[in-house]
């Protein structure tokens, strides 16, 4: 689908104003997310393992790191991100799991 | 000859620990980095804070970061003996020297794209105070939407 495109360097360029438009989420009963990366759009450029505040947003209830089909994460800063979160959880500064 | 690398350590200590032994571990640090010729750059004391899962019989821990400029060998050392130290419950070395490193340079050509382009549209290469208030205003804004959701 082109429109999942709109941030790689395809043929056809994003609209103006595309960038952090809100799409249905698809089937989820019209739930939509927003699909732009935290880390590009806030220029981020180091994930702090000891920054909880900034990690927590990425930890849902259950203590699992959110998969970046939600997030909105680009492929790059996931990476970083989960590096970031499983040294937070050696350090017990984050939950492995929650019951 | 190892060159010199920077790390980050950050060590957690029993919640029973009294002051005296918090500056003894903080000494040994010390002592162990100067035999390798290594240097403490920066000690950051975090205080109590309660642990996300309880490690041993421990719910709360004192934690404390040091970052350190050195080889490989002090590391090795610095690992072995906070493993057998009774009072640190858990403790983390990673190197982060070139994590920065990467990320000063994405700042830097971040900002230097910005510039020229700033430049190529008639504006000063610097974003004035103004400006900069608006995008983060922009961005909170972006935030709390994002909440809502």
């Amino acid at each position: 689908m082109a429109g999942d495109m709109h941030r790689s360097k395809s043929s056809t360029p994003p609209k103006p104003g595309e960038r952090g438009a809100r799409r249905p989420a698809g089937g989820g009963g019209g739930f939509r997310r927003r699909r732009v990366c935290k880390f590009k759009s806030e220029k981020i450029d180091y994930i702090d393992y000891k920054d909880v505040r900034l990690l927590m947003q990425f930890v849902p209830e259950r203590g699992k790191i959110q998969p970046r089909r939600l997030s909105g994460t680009s492929a790059k800063w996931q990476r970083k991100l989960q590096v970031a979160l499983k040294r937070a959880r050696e350090l017990a500064l984050i939950p492995y799991a929650t019951d | 000859m190892s060159a010199t690398k920077q790390y980050e350590l950050v060590y957690i200590a029993a919640p029973e620990a009294t002051e005296q032994q918090l500056a003894e571990l903080h000494e040994l640090v010390v002592g162990i980095a100067a035999k390798f010729n290594g240097t403490i750059d920066r000690t950051e004391a975090w205080g109590r804070r309660r642990l996300a899962y309880t490690i041993g019989r421990h719910k709360e821990g004192i934690y404390v970061l040091e970052v350190i400029s050195g080889g490989g060998d002090l590391v090795k050392e610095l690992d072995r003996r906070l493993k057998v130290s009774d009072l640190v419950i858990r403790h983390l070395v990673v190197r982060v020297d070139e994590d920065l490193q990467i990320a000063a340079r994405a700042k830097e050509a971040r900002q230097a794209t910005s510039a020229r382009r700033r430049v190529a549209r008639g504006l000063p290469a610097e974003p004035t105070p103004e400006e900069r208030m608006r995008a983060s205003a922009a961005l909170a804004d972006d935030r709390d939407e994002a909440e809502a959701y």
